[in-house]
């Protein structure tokens, strides 16, 4: 086995997403990284797991029993851990193109977005309008409120906020959204889809603190943005599961001289002072226990995930999570092979939205016939878990095999590394997409080189020969 | 990537394209077998590692007939036994490759060629590759596995095979047409999405039939 180089300029520990994208981004520009897991898989808590691991990760049946074998070859299954999509017109589509790391992938749209109306017996799903067109065949507005709606859209398309002579009369930095949803006449109900299944908030605090409506007028145009790309739906989805995302990451940062090891257990952090200056890690040879290949190394960084600092991160909150296989589409989703669902909390009675995502065969993450749903949602008590997400539940309609876990917890770093030289992330929040990820990739990026990442070009002037 | 698939044809010219991957223990020869195949170089002192790591080169096989293969190179990932699953996923072929002076490379050859043949597409077309085949010629006791017993290990687990070196490039040339012979080129590889038309959406802006990023829908 080859010696590890005794120092690197970044050491980076997990391979998440967001570490994955750091890692590569690093590489490019010329730092020489270690990236180091303990798990033999890429990925993480961002990882896409085979239906056999998922059973044995969840343990939800009896000892003998092997009930992923009626799902057909394990290996047809790429199951999410995280459930997410990305936002075609998103920031981490930015990157992918930027890196050029879309050679290794294939996408494909998410069908369709749509929003619950209603609770229990009376609970309606429609589509979720994204042009002034599809506002007027909505269901989910009279006909006057349509036009209201139509002419909110419309406004948003043209908004500059530069230019406060189009600004309705409003101070748009410090008043509300309230205010401004109040200047178009819109309903309360239009409000809520406009909120949470448009500017994907997942809860209402956006409408009455001052000097959100920025932020949520770029929110409900990055949705637009999003669904003009390429039609139906903001999202779309990388074939095998989002578990390629963060292969191709490090498929770039190898390329470009990173240095992978999966199977290995990071020992101890060196310090000098306050300082981290090294690691001793042990890389796990399963086939052979004897022959563990331990090693130290320096590094001028280190970067990681929250499981790898567990005395150095604080818990946020917990999100609850139940993966769901089914051998149908949703109800009311025009038969779609994939889609979002959103239950604004304001239908039933809760603070936190909850999410519903569906992909199927059609991304390659499953065999023919089967969909998998996610549905998700902020914990908002301490037991009763599975009642919360009992609204997400009514909507997928028969059940095959549902995996509930204990509340996830979100961790983030207690401090910004300016002191102990270690950048830690943050766990992969409650939302339907990766904005928060890439804030949170340039947050790292900024503290640990102190400068903000510019991922335009990236890769301009540092092709490698030969490459194609 | 692949605009065109297997089997594509355009008047009497048949156009197919494929995905390689190299596999085999680090030091082999696999990232230079590549630079000889498709830039026809060799570099004795390479960095191991560090390397383009998605090349294409295409074959014609005749005069009607172009393979394009879309070469994976490990990117040093097999160093520390940390390949990704997508490196093999949808590969169409694979060069397997030893080092005729390291006898314990064959070992870890077969150990690649069990994993594919476990892992990857059912029809995945492996070839195995003795490398630096240039350093016995010159000192013929330095080689460390007897060809004859390589070869017949290959046709008992139905490898094409050849003894190649990447420094003068002997065989080089042959054994990625040998591959690009035995592929299917009427048919299109088992359930690759790179073959035939992209089902996917392309994010790069340029591309045609998506709007510009910043045409808003509103
Ligand atoms: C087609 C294919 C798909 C693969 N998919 C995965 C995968 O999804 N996840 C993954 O971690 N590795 C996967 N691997 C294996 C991974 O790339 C190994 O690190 C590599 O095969 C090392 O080979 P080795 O024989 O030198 O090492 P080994 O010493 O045989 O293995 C190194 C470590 O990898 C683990 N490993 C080996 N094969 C697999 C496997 N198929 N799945 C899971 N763990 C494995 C072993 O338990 C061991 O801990 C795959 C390999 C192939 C050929
Ligand atoms: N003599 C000789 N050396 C070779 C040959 N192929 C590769 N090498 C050398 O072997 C070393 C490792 O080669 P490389 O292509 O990086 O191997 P990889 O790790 O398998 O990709 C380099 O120093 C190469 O110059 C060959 O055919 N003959
Ligand atoms: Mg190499």
């Amino acid at each position: 086995m080859d010696e590890i180089a005794p120092e690197y300029d970044v050491v980076v520990l997990g391979t998440g997403l967001t570490e994955c994208v750091l890692s590569g981004v690093l590489s490019v520009k010329g730092k020489k990284v270690l990236h180091i897991d303990r798990n033999d898989h890429y990925g993480g808590e961002a990882a896409s797991v085979n239906i056999e691991a998922l059973f044995k990760k969840y343990g939800n049946y009896n000892k003998g029993e092997e009930p992923w074998k009626k799902y057909g070859r394990a290996n047809d299954w790429n199951i999410d851990l995280v459930p997410k999509l990305l936002m075609s017109s998103g920031e981490l589509t930015n990157i992918l193109v930027s890196t050029d790391v879309t050679r290794y992938l294939e996408f494909k749209q998410v069908a369709g977005s749509y929003v619950q109306q209603g609770a229990g017996a009376k609970a309606t799903v429609a589509k979720v309008p994204s042009d002034a067109g599809e506002a007027l065949r909505s269901s989910l507005m009279g006909i006057f409120e349509k036009r209201r709606m139509k002419s909110f859209i419309e406004w948003i398309g043209t908004f500059d906020i530069a230019n406060s002579a189009d600004h309705k009369g409003l101070n748009i930095s410090t008043c509300t959204m309230k205010d401004v949803y109040d200047k178009f006449g819109l309903e309360a109900g239009t409000r809520d889809f406009i909120g949470h299944a448009m500017a994907l908030y997942q809860t209402d605090a956006y409408i009455t603190e001052k000097g959100r409506a920025p932020e949520t007028i770029e929110r409900i145009r990055l949705y637009g943005n999003s669904v003009a790309r390429y039609g139906k739906s903001p999202y779309i989805y990388p074939l095998y599961g989002l578990g390629e995302l963060p292969q191709g990451f490090a498929r770039l940062s190898a390329i470009y001289g990173g240095t992978y090891m999966l199977n290995t257990n990071v020992d101890e952090i060196l310090y000098d002072g306050k300082k981290a200056v090294g690691i001793k890690a042990t890389m796990v040879n399963g086939h052979e226990p004897g022959k563990d290949m331990k090693f130290e190394t320096k590094a001028g960084k280190i970067l990681g995930d929250p499981s790898y600092f567990q005395d150095k991160v604080q818990v946020t909150g917990h999100v609850l999570k139940a993966i769901c296989i089914l051998n149908h589409p949703l109800a009311g989703t025009n038969d779609n092979d994939s889609c979002q669902l959103i239950i604004p909390q304001s239908q039933v009675g809760r603070k936190n939205d909850i999410y519903i995502a569906v992909v199927s065969s059609a991304h390659s993450v499953c065999p023919k016939g089967y969909y998998i749903a996610i549905v998700s949602t902020i914990a908002e008590t301490t037991a009763n878990h599975h009642l919360e997400l009992a609204p997400g539940f009514e909507r997928l309609g028969r059940i095959e095999e549902k995996f509930l876990g204990p509340p996830i917890p979100l961790y983030e770093p207690l401090e910004n590394g300016a002191n102990d030289n270690i950048f830690i992330s943050k766990s992969y929040d409650a939302t339907s997409h990766f904005e928060t990820t890439t804030d949170d990739v340039k947050d790292i990026y900024l503290r640990a080189e102190g400068q903000p990442l510019v991922v335009e070009g990236l890769r301009e002037g540092t092709n490698l020969v030969g490459e194609d | 990537m692949a605009a065109r698939g297997p089997g594509s044809r355009a008047g009497n010219s048949r156009f197919a394209q494929f995905k390689l991957v190299l596999l085999g223990e680090s030091a082999v020869g696999k990232s230079s077998l590549v630079l000889r195949f498709v830039k026809d170089q060799f570099d004795d002192y390479r960095e191991s590692t560090i390397g383009a790591a998605f090349l294409t080169q295409t074959i014609s096989l005749d005069d009607s007939t172009t393979v394009k293969f879309e070469i994976w190179d490990t990117a040093g990932q097999e160093r520390y036994k940390s390949l990704a699953p997508m490196y093999y996923r949808n590969a169409n072929c694979a060069v397997v490759v030893y080092d005729i002076t390291q006898a314990s490379s064959l070992d870890k050859a077969k150990a690649w060629v069990k994993e594919l043949q476990r892992q990857a597409n059912e029809n995945i077309i492996i070839a195995l590759a003795g490398n630096k085949l240039d350093l016995v010629t010159e000192q013929p006791d330095k080689r460390a596995i007897p060809a004859a017993d390589a070869e017949a290990y290959a046709r008992e687990a139905g490898l094409l095979f050849f003894e190649t070196s990447a420094k003068t490039s002997e065989n080089v040339k042959e054994l990625f047409t040998a591959i690009a012979k035995k592929l299917p080129l009427d048919q299109a590889g088992p359930r690759n999405p790179r073959s035939g038309p992209r089902a996917g959406v392309d994010l790069r802006p340029e591309a045609p039939g998506t709007q510009g990023a910043g045409a808003c829908s509103c």
